[in-house]
């Protein structure tokens, strides 16, 4: 049904030009062209624009701004950071993604318990506010490489444990992340499912989100991206920034390293 | 399906802690059991206990185990016992009606946290496969599936063998990619039917 709706939205927004009767294959180079027009202004700009402003504001039962955060280059760096993450942090002792990390600084800098982040729904609450800014810092690493590289004890382990969990059978449908990400050229529908085993695929992926969604007309985060697999799993519900998902990101990002960050991206 | 998916942790647990039930028990990464655990929680109708895997999924986590000469014996098992559990249609009529099983195929819902116990479960089929003409927004995944019937023709063997397909697709392949769709009653047996009758009909559009 939703795919449906996108077809047809797609011809109309394309023109009318295109019969809708279309070949599968130049379908898909159709939903190509679209989201090439769409890229000369991607939504997430706005997102991006109060990200930056909201990271200088003073916020939380501390009445501090995160300025001071340090996303792995140092205190207050944000230029390059997205593209270096997940990584292993001394002072939390943990390999953290952006968001994890980001509460780790909303708790300490701010005030802000990472219980009532975690507990928080997608683009409500604390949450809000907090994916501005995850639009701003991925901003901020556009057109760079991956840099991740995992040579750090910590972060080798929790690759090697996210590599175990992207193929690990689980629900009532006995999907794991391998089901449709493992193989090269295959489609759910009319969508393009990158092969995340390979650099060239997790480069694709991870390279693309945080990404504006224009189905749903919102901005998702990495985390959110990895929710929506799983509920589409049938799994249960991941809980936010948990192990799990650093696990997963971190064997991603290694996967692609060397690729290029294309973030915040834009989806169908 | 809920207790089914208890039953299923039960299982696990025995499995992970090595009563072994003939043949040789293999285990799940307990590091990766660990934080799978910290990681997840129950969401409506989505229970913690789907994380834990079934015999079938343990051994199709693990590509390694899965090629070993072990591995492969251990799939025969698992497809032999699946096999061995299928039941056939109630009634002892295989067909039902293409139309009701073309809705089927369409629908990918159901069983997510946000859908509810009364919400009713699609076949998903266009998902992966390539079903009908007409629809040309499917997946590839799984082979194309047009002209099912009009290839096979409709034996007992063949009505029989696409009736198994449906109900556990690992009765013929341990680590198919395609959801059990009787054994965790993803399907109804009319839905099964339904889709059977898609799938075989010589008036479906899948053998047009």
């Amino acid at each position: 049904m939703k795919n449906h709706v996108i077809t047809a939205t797609l011809a109309l927004t394309i023109g009318m030009s295109a019969p809708l009767v279309a070949h599968a294959q130049s379908a898909a180079d159709q939903l190509q062209e679209y989201r090439a027009m769409l890229a000369d202004g991607n939504p997430a700009e706005l997102y991006e624009m109060e990200g930056e402003e909201l990271w200088v504001k003073a916020m939380g039962p501390k009445n501090a701004s995160l300025e001071k955060c340090d996303l792995g280059l140092g205190p207050g760096v944000v230029e390059g950071a997205a593209a270096q993450l997940p990584r292993y942090f001394a002072d939390t002792g943990k390999v953290q993604d952006l968001e994890s990390r980001l509460m780790t600084c909303m708790e300490t800098l701010q005030g802000i318990p990472q219980a009532e982040v975690v507990k928080a729904s997608f683009g409500k609450g604390v949450r809000q506010p907090m994916e501005a800014m995850v639009a701003y810092i991925v901003g901020q690493s556009k057109g760079m490489p991956i840099k991740v590289p995992a040579s750090h004890p910590k972060e080798k382990e929790m690759v090697a444990l996210g590599e175990k969990i992207f193929f690990l059978q689980g629900g009532p449908m006995d999907f794991s992340c391998a089901s449709c990400h493992a193989v090269d050229g295959q489609r759910i529908r009319m969508q393009d499912l990158p092969n995340l085993t390979q650099k060239e695929g997790a480069a694709a992926g991870w390279g693309n989100w945080p990404a504006y969604r224009v189905s749903s007309g919102t901005f998702w985060t990495m985390q959110r991206r990895l929710n929506d697999c799983y509920r589409q799993q049938r799994m249960p519900f991941p809980i936010y920034g948990s192990d799990v998902t650093v696990a997963l990101s971190i064997y991603m990002a290694n996967k692609a390293d060397g690729g290029e960050m294309n973030t915040p991206g834009l989806k169908r | 399906m809920k207790n089914q998916m208890m039953n299923r942790s039960v299982v696990l647990g025995a499995v992970l802690f090595g009563l072994s039930f003939g043949v040789s028990a293999q285990a799940v990464d307990p590091a990766v059991m660990a934080i799978m655990e910290s990681s997840f929680r129950t969401q409506g109708i989505a229970d913690k206990s789907r994380i834990y895997p079934d015999e079938i999924q343990v051994l199709c986590s693990d590509k390694a185990v899965l090629n070993s000469p072990e591995g492969q014996k251990k799939a025969i098992a698992l497809q032999t016992a699946a096999l061995a559990a299928i039941k056939p249609p109630s009634d002892g009529v295989y067909m039902g009606d293409w139309k009701a099983g073309e809705k089927v195929a369409q629908s990918g819902r159901g069983s997510t946290w946000k859908d509810s116990d009364k919400t009713v479960n699609g076949g998903g089929c266009y998902n992966c496969h390539q079903v009908t003409k007409a629809e040309i927004s499917h997946g590839t995944i799984g082979p194309s599936l047009l002209g099912y019937g009009k290839l096979r023709g409709n034996s007992k063997e063949i009505v029989e063998y696409t009736w198994n397909r449906i109900n556990n697709s690992k009765a013929y392949n341990a680590c198919s990619n395609m959801p059990r769709m009787a054994h965790f009653k993803l399907l109804t047996e009319q839905q099964m039917k339904d889709v059977m009758a898609l799938l075989l009909d010589p008036a479906s559009p899948v053998n047009q």
